[in-house]
């Protein structure tokens, strides 16, 4: 190995690294403010590159019709839950059709906008816009009424919703897999390195949303709460911030970083409808290598586990997701020793 | 599976029924119909679904003492039946070893892998175990996959089947034979541990680690153990499935399958033993159906029956939290446990101190957090036969004090004698091995248990039988010896007439008592007792008072930390009085009556 491949390699990592990192980092806010282990945040990321893809051939991506079953349940169960508290038809068909209205309202547009050929811009607005849907519907439906339940008991609805994700991947986008075109089509060479225009994309996009993270925790009222809330829900909820408001502003956050994630790694890589969950869990990687606790942690982590992951093709390409997935094991050991004793969970 | 979902339904089960026959009789019936099965005229297509089913119960059967039981979870039962199959594969195919022997080899190789990962991640919070057994499924299927002295994706072909001498078991029902004689020898072996001295501390793991410890279980070296159990359950299941399906690859032994191996015990029950054969049995006949039905409903080939499954998983947890299985559970009353324990000999007692003598030994302890001085250099000691009250209002740092006497906390200065022994720095399982015993100021016990299986749980250091010897049935002299102690300390506490009952379903009052009379049994020199009156009513305060005035009488020695000042006044004979995390004064109950300075820290002064 020389400089020139090193570099090559360094920086194919680090740009599979930002993405972990977008990843590693929702994985983080999701488990801080709700306790939920997001096994399913991969499955945003290749349905975002799917939806772009399916977009790109003119079509309506199955997505939408996904996402008008999945909002018109959870509005069934909104119509029931505040009927039975209230009694009354009227709330309840108010709460039901305020579940519904937006993924109707996109759906809409994305039956309209498929077959016009929209430049792909536009289609990645739309793509971002559908999967962010997903993300509060995806709470309402599973885990809403679960909200007190133990990490262990949110874990396994978890892997249920993946099982489930994945299984609804199939049947929506096909056994197909697609690979994006480019968002930018440019090389710009500096030195042994051809540096891509989407490699470019990815870190800027990446820092760009890393910032605006950063400035929705320390500056808005949204955001603090978002953080009161990961601190202690019963306090929270005590100064008037609703947990499961909370919950669904996080999932829509997460979906909205999945489908940006799978935007953006999509022209790398050619997506299948279950490839998303080895990328998210290489995101689950660096959220560990964070104690599941630190921002800066996941974004250090992920540019890690991206590094290790292109060295590791690089020298041994068969056994690249067992070096990555092995590392997790010495970083725990490393954690339990410098932490020393159990932690109590209750 | 009552243990992971907090708000569990605890059963109404008032007075002790008698045990329904079925409940009795049932496994009897189970055993009986799958033993005369196979000289019945059964198609070869139910056997081997059978042989699949019994397959896949023993990886559930892990997965119920660790989730179901203990509130942990792995996802990784999939990747130890992978190790067990390959290993024997590998070897027999390869070394030419008997297949005998290489079921030893897998074991003792899933021995050691899943001891490695649980000391590695169950010294933490226990969601990193999954995460850990997630990673580690994922890279073990992917090192199957690619190593080529295993045949990578394609596998090991032309594994040998099972024979005894040169008779050979085959494929069909003897096979059959062997795989249900030993899941329900795994079975049988659960059910003993769980009701054993070992099993109630696996029984309380579920509840956090303080309870337990205190009470001097060693709660990493019991989780440490059920995953390893559960490991080894996984492998001896790998090892009969390469030998019935003749080969071995990469794909049954995936994350997919981890994750149904756990959908199975969750669907099945998974804090009973008998939910994880009816959960294999439910889920291995759904996937069939599924795996027919759904591709001819959608038209394409493909694995949807992942959809039906993750749904039905999130569907279980919502509405049917305690699986299939509580249903029966739920219709056949339990019969109480039968007393055969009158007439066994006393567990040895500890050396008691004198009368008068120094038991405690406060000197200067002091706690800070950050630059909060919490406790500041505390000092008093307690003498054998004494009760000393510990007061103070609201925030003085009475619990902190208590915490770093019990060791749950640790100390930034000063020391903490006990009869004479330097106890400070040592965890509280130690300090419990010492002869300090203490109970909580929330209570802390196992709902599901029993009140004589949650006090028995106070002598587990009096005991001295393992897993394994609860397994063969070896230690029911013991556990005769540990529950006539129990007994004893519940007659003690004046609660002898509610043994057979649900911990759960007592009232305050009595569960204070309850963890009065399981600090007792651990034969303590000294009683720890947090804040034992708060939520009581004013019966159950006298009738605490009573309790502790009688163990005095015993020659009891008492630590009391209390908010209830007319219980403090009426039974202490010297009492400690805190403020702001400094020593006030000390006295006798009239002397702190009399004080204006306790008057003053209570009430405040006048101007």
């Amino acid at each position: 190995m020389d400089f020139s491949i090193a570099s090559i390699l360094l920086l194919d990592g680090l740009t599979n690294g930002a993405i972990y990192a977008l990843l590693g980092m929702c994985l983080v806010l999701v488990f801080t403010v709700t306790r939920i282990i997001f096994i399913p945040q991969g499955e945003f990321v290749a349905y975002g590159a799917l939806t772009l893809a399916i977009f790109q051939t003119g079509q309506v991506p199955g997505t939408v019709w996904l996402l008008l079953i999945l909002a018109a349940v959870a509005a069934l169960m909104d119509l029931v839950a505040v009927w039975r508290h209230r009694g009354r038809a009227a709330p309840a068909l108010l709460a039901a059709l305020r579940t519904f209205l937006p993924s109707a309202v996109i759906a809409g547009i994305s039956a309209w906008a498929a077959p016009r050929g929209l430049p792909m811009l536009l289609q990645a607005l739309l793509t971002v816009g559908i999967v962010t849907c997903f993300g509060p519907l995806v709470y309402r439906v599973a885990y809403q009424s679960l909200a007190g339940a133990s990490t262990l008991v949110l874990l396994i609805v978890s892997v249920g919703v993946h099982f489930a994700m994945t299984g609804l991947g199939l049947l929506f986008f096909g056994a197909e897999g697609f690979r994006n075109p480019p968002f930018w089509d440019m090389r710009l060479p500096m030195g042994p390195l051809n540096v891509s225009g989407q490699a470019l994309v990815i870190f800027g996009m990446s820092a760009v949303l890393i910032v605006v993270l950063w400035l929705f925790f320390e500056r808005t009222l949204y955001g603090k709460a978002l953080r009161a809330t990961a601190v202690n829900r019963l306090g929270a909820r005590l100064m008037g911030i609703s947990t499961s408001s909370a919950g669904h502003l996080t999932f829509a956050l997460a979906a909205f970083i999945g489908a940006l994630s799978g935007l953006l790694i999509g022209p790398t890589t050619t997506i299948f409808y279950d490839s998303g969950f080895l990328i998210g869990l290489k995101g689950f990687v660096a959220a560990v290598i964070a104690g599941l606790a630190s921002y800066p942690g996941a974004l250090v982590g992920a540019l890690s586990v991206g590094v290790i992951e292109a060295f590791g093709s690089f020298w041994a390409s068969a056994f690249k997701e067992v070096i990555v997935f092995t590392i997790i094991l010495p970083v725990l050991l490393w954690r339990s020793l410098a932490s020393g004793h159990s932690d109590e969970e209750h | 599976m009552s243990a992971v979902v907090s708000s569990s339904s605890s059963s109404a089960a008032a007075a002790p029924a008698a045990a329904s026959p079925l409940r009795r009789w049932g496994p009897w019936v189970l055993v009986a119909l799958l033993a005369v099965l196979p000289f019945l005229p059964v198609s070869d297509f139910w056997i081997i679904q059978l042989i699949y089913i019994g397959l896949y119960a023993l990886p559930v059967l892990g997965l119920v003492l660790l989730t179901g039981v203990a509130g942990l979870t792995s996802f990784g039962q999939a990747a130890f039946v992978g190790i067990g199959a390959y290993t024997t594969a590998y070897l027999t195919v390869n070394a030419g070893l008997s297949p005998w022997l290489t079921l030893f080899i897998g074991l003792a190789l899933t021995g050691v892998s899943a001891f490695v990962i649980g000391t590695i991640t169950l010294r933490m919070s226990g969601h990193y175990l999954p995460l850990a057994t997630i990673a580690w499924a994922l890279a073990l299927y992917y090192l199957m996959g690619n190593l080529d002295a295993l045949g990578k994706y394609d596998g090991i072909l032309g594994v040998k089947g099972l024979a005894l001498f040169d008779f050979e078991i085959g494929q069909r029902r003897l096979f059959y034979g062997l795989v249900w004689t030993i899941v329900l020898a795994a079975c049988l072996a659960l059910l003993r541990l769980l009701d054993s001295r070992s099993g109630r501390a696996i029984r309380a793991l579920s509840r956090g680690a303080q309870m337990a410890e205190a009470m001097g279980i060693d709660t990493l070296r019991h989780k440490v153990f059920i995953f390893v159990l559960a490991a080894l359950l996984a492998s001896v299941s790998g090892w009969l499935f390469a030998h019935f399906q003749r080969t071995v690859n990469p794909s049954p032994f995936g994350l997919k399958m981890g994750i149904e191996y756990l959908f199975m015990a969750v669907l099945g029950g998974a804090a009973h033993v008998w939910g994880a054969i009816a959960g294999s049995g439910v889920v291995k006949l759904l996937e069939d159906q599924l795996q027919v039905l759904l591709p001819k409903l959608i038209g394409t080939a493909g694995s949807y029956e992942v959809i039906v499954f993750g749904i039905l998983i999130v569907l279980v947890l919502k509405y049917l939290p305690d699986g299939l299985w509580s249903f029966v559970d739920r219709r056949l009353p339990r019969a109480p446990r039968a007393v055969d324990w009158h007439g066994a000999a006393q567990l040895p007692a500890r050396s008691k101190p004198a009368a008068g003598e120094v038991v405690l030994e406060v000197k200067a302890v002091r706690k800070t957090f950050g630059g909060l001085v919490a406790v500041n250099d505390i000092s008093f000691s307690t003498r054998a036969g004494q009760i000393v009250g510990l007061i103070g209002p609201n925030g003085a740092g009475k619990s902190t004090t208590f915490n770093l006497i019990t060791g749950v906390l640790r100390l930034s200065g000063g020391e903490v004698r006990f009869r004479g022994q330097k106890v400070d720095g040592l965890p509280s399982r130690k300090i419990a091995q010492q002869g300090m015993s203490r109970t909580f100021q929330h209570v802390k016990l196992v709902p599901e248990m029993t009140v004589l299986e949650n006090v028995a749980l106070g002598a587990h250091l009096r005991g001295h039988r393992g897993p394994v010897a609860a397994m063969a049935r070896l230690d029911r002299e013991e556990e005769r010896q540990l529950f006539a102690e129990a007994e004893r300390q519940l007659q003690r506490v004046g609660m002898g007439d509610f043994l057979h009952e649900q911990a759960g379903n007592l009232a305050m009052g009595q569960q204070r008592l309850l963890e009065i009379a399981r600090a007792l049994c651990a034969d303590p020199a000294l009683l720890l007792l947090d804040e034992p009156a708060a939520g009581l009513r004013h019966k159950e305060k006298q009738a605490l008072a009573e309790v502790l005035r009688s163990l005095r009488a015993e020659g009891m020695s008492i630590l009391l930390v209390e908010h209830d000042m007319g219980l403090v006044m009426d039974v202490c004979d010297h009492i400690v009085v805190m403020e702001f995390g400094t020593h006030l004064m000390e006295g006798t109950p009239a002397d702190v009556q009399r004080s204006d300075k306790v008057r003053a820290a209570y009430l405040g002064t006048e101007h």
